[in-house]
């Protein structure tokens, strides 16, 4: 039997200012899959992750998780933004930052507790960075930052993770541990959405890829579509990028 | 006046009192949410707040006639908001970057208030004067209804914030991640914004127009060094800014004809200066002092292992070896190896120098080390 659809985009398209960055682009996200979106710089792609979780207002088009808008579903969903979107001099510790996952939970003002803090700390220990929690996160390397907004995310427990090049400025060691988390997560039936940028590893890590330049170029199983034509719909040039079956 | 003399008034007489309670309570508010304006890189947005509102006291004078400092100060709010709205506007509908819209709203809001100034001072109207104290602040025109104000807005402020403390961390952390999590960050923002502009609106008496928004910085920059978290850093900025107010205002007393503006933010601004350069967290001078040490250390343990080098080979690790040798290392100086016979890791007599079963330990330990570190970075 088919999956269910836990992720479906209708006719969507952004623009910024003049010029459309997403062009009614159709998409269905099956659960359970462990997704790349791959494109060119300026093909759109964080733009619609960031359109998916409400961040961006479209101009037309509609989104929906488990069939029902965003808003209702937010508790289901989580985020992994880019590293460089924050500023890591704020003055907060390694776990602070985890602890920010489970803000969504509590709501207004409450404030979190030792459940919470627990949480925090498992997901610190998932990522590896148990012994880092009392650090400045200034103080951090970029692998290990990457982990914590990963942690945060974890603390979620949602089942859609949505995750902006995770693997962007990391070492080969983080690059290992995150994939295998992600890899894990999929496992346990969630569905994982990555914007990523080297090809070469699509093939190895995921098992659905989705083409973007502003427009879909195409969506499905990597060994079914990850092939040079439409890598070389996607990027404008004659692709070649050995696929390892 | 001297100084024991303004401490012993500061109990006694009522006006000082006032005035002092005044200023402190102005630091603490302006501290704390300086701490917010710091951490968002929105440090400017409070000059050209503080300046936009300059308008907005002049009109508030032309329209009701009185001088009464509430009606000044509420027009200055008005203006001050709408400045604000401005900058914003600007920034999101244009492609002007924040620093030019920033800039255009301070000089043409302050021109504008200048205006208005220079044309209400022509008037035949003996109503007139001492609306310029607005400019550089008078903090002896501090009257115990102020400091009510004051008080009030302060305790509101430390209220809304320890309500939303974790709110306000996630919109200054990760305003975007917040979205995604269901809090409604345009209004975090607006109230944020809206404390900092009442904040610079009750400072206006005291400090004035010019130097407000260094009333909101110095005390936020001066406890960001103290400390990586943001509670500390409100609750330092907080006492900074206070402490300013107090020492600022006993200065200015003291010393006749010193205005107070002026004095408490060249108060804040010593503070600054020396957390800059004693932090023990990020000042300059650990800074230094760490970098120097490093280097030493290197330099000891470079010549060190030079030594273990030459001496591992003798089954005596104590035989000694001319230090001419050494002349062969780039490393090598006389200073260093009379710091390494003081740490007992050498031996030197004459012109020979030996490797001690403390320093031969120290190199074996040392040299192990880097190996195990050499594999772990090539796995």
């Amino acid at each position: 039997m088919k999956n269910p659809i836990a992720v479906r985009v209708d006719d969507l398209t952004v623009a910024y200012n003049y010029k459309p960055v997403l062009w009614d682009i159709d998409l269905e996200i099956p659960e359970g899959v462990l997704m790349a979106i791959v494109g060119p710089n300026g093909a759109g792609k964080s733009t619609l992750i960031k359109s998916i979780l409400g961040i961006i207002k479209p101009i037309a088009g509609s989104i929906t998780i488990f069939d029902k808008p965003y808003k209702k579903q937010r508790k289901h969903v989580a985020y992994v933004p880019q590293k460089g979107s924050v500023d890591w001099d704020f003055p907060t510790t390694a776990q602070d930052v985890v602890l920010m996952g489970t803000y969504g939970d509590l709501g207004w003002i409450k404030r979190p507790g030792a459940k919470e803090k627990k949480q925090a700390l498992e997901a610190l220990e998932k990522v590896g960075m148990l012994s880092f929690k009392n650090r400045q996160i200034s103080q951090l390397s970029g692998g290990q930052q990457q982990r914590i907004f990963l942690a945060r995310a974890l603390v979620q427990n949602a089942s859609i993770y949505f995750m902006d090049e995770p693997f962007q400025g990391v070492d080969a060691s983080t690059e290992i541990a995150i994939i295998n988390i992600l890899k894990e997560l999929r496992k346990s039936g969630k569905t994982v959405v990555v914007v990523h940028h080297d090809l070469q590893t699509v093939p190895e890590y995921f098992d659905w890829v989705t083409f973007l330049n502003v427009k879909k170029i195409a969506t499905g199983p990597v060994k079914d579509i990850f092939n040079d034509d439409n890598l070389t719909k996607t990027y404008g040039i004659n692709y070649k990028v050995a696929i390892n079956k | 006046m001297s100084f024991s003399e303004y401490f012993s008034l500061l109990f006694s007489d009522y006006t000082l009192r006032t005035i002092s309670l005044g200023t402190a309570l102005l630091g603490a508010i302006c501290g704390m949410l300086g701490s917010f304006a710091v951490l968002r890189k929105q440090s400017l947005l409070g000059d050209a707040i503080s300046h936009a509102a300059l308008p907005g006291i002049a009109l508030a004078f032309l329209i009701t006639g009185a001088k009464d400092s509430n009606v000044l100060l509420l027009g200055a709010l008005v203006s001050g908001l709408i400045g604000t709205f401005w900058i914003r506007s600007m920034v999101s509908k244009t492609h002007l970057k924040s620093d030019t819209a920033l800039g255009l709203v301070l000089s043409l809001f302050f021109g504008f208030g200048m205006l208005l100034l220079t044309f209400i001072q022509k008037q035949p109207n003996a109503n007139q004067a001492g609306l310029d104290k607005y400019l550089f602040g008078q903090a002896a025109t501090l009257i115990e209804k102020d400091v009510q104000i004051l008080l009030l807005v302060t305790t509101a402020s430390l209220f809304i914030l320890l309500l939303f403390w974790k709110e306000f961390k996630i919109l200054l952390f990760d305003v975007e991640y917040a979205n995604t999590l269901g809090f409604n960050t345009k209004l975090l923002d607006i109230l944020i914004t809206f404390l900092i502009v009442l904040a610079i609106v009750l400072g206006l008496q005291t400090v004035g127009v010019v130097l407000m928004s260094a009333m909101l910085l110095a005390p936020a920059a001066a406890a960001r060094q103290w400390t990586n978290k943001l509670s500390v850093m409100v609750g330092l900025a907080a006492v900074f800014g206070a402490f300013s107010g107090v020492v600022g205002t006993a200065i200015s007393a003291s010393q006749n004809n010193l205005s107070t503006g002026p004095v408490i933010v060249l108060i804040a601004g010593c503070i600054v200066f020396i957390s800059f350069i004693f932090s023990h967290k990020r000042g300059l001078l650990l800074r230094e002092y760490k970098f120097l040490q490093n280097r030493r250390e290197l330099h000891h343990n470079k010549t060190l292992l030079f030594m273990y080098d030459i001496a591992k080979d003798h089954t005596n690790i104590g035989h000694p070896h001319a230090i001419k040798i050494l002349n062969n290392f780039h490393g090598f100086t006389v200073k260093t190896l009379k710091q390494l016979e003081t740490k007992g890791f050498i031996l030197v007599s004459g012109q020979d120098w030996s490797l001690t079963e403390k320093g031969y330990h120290h190199a074996t330990s040392m040299f192990k080390k880097n190996e195990i570190e050499n594999v772990n970075t090539t796995n």
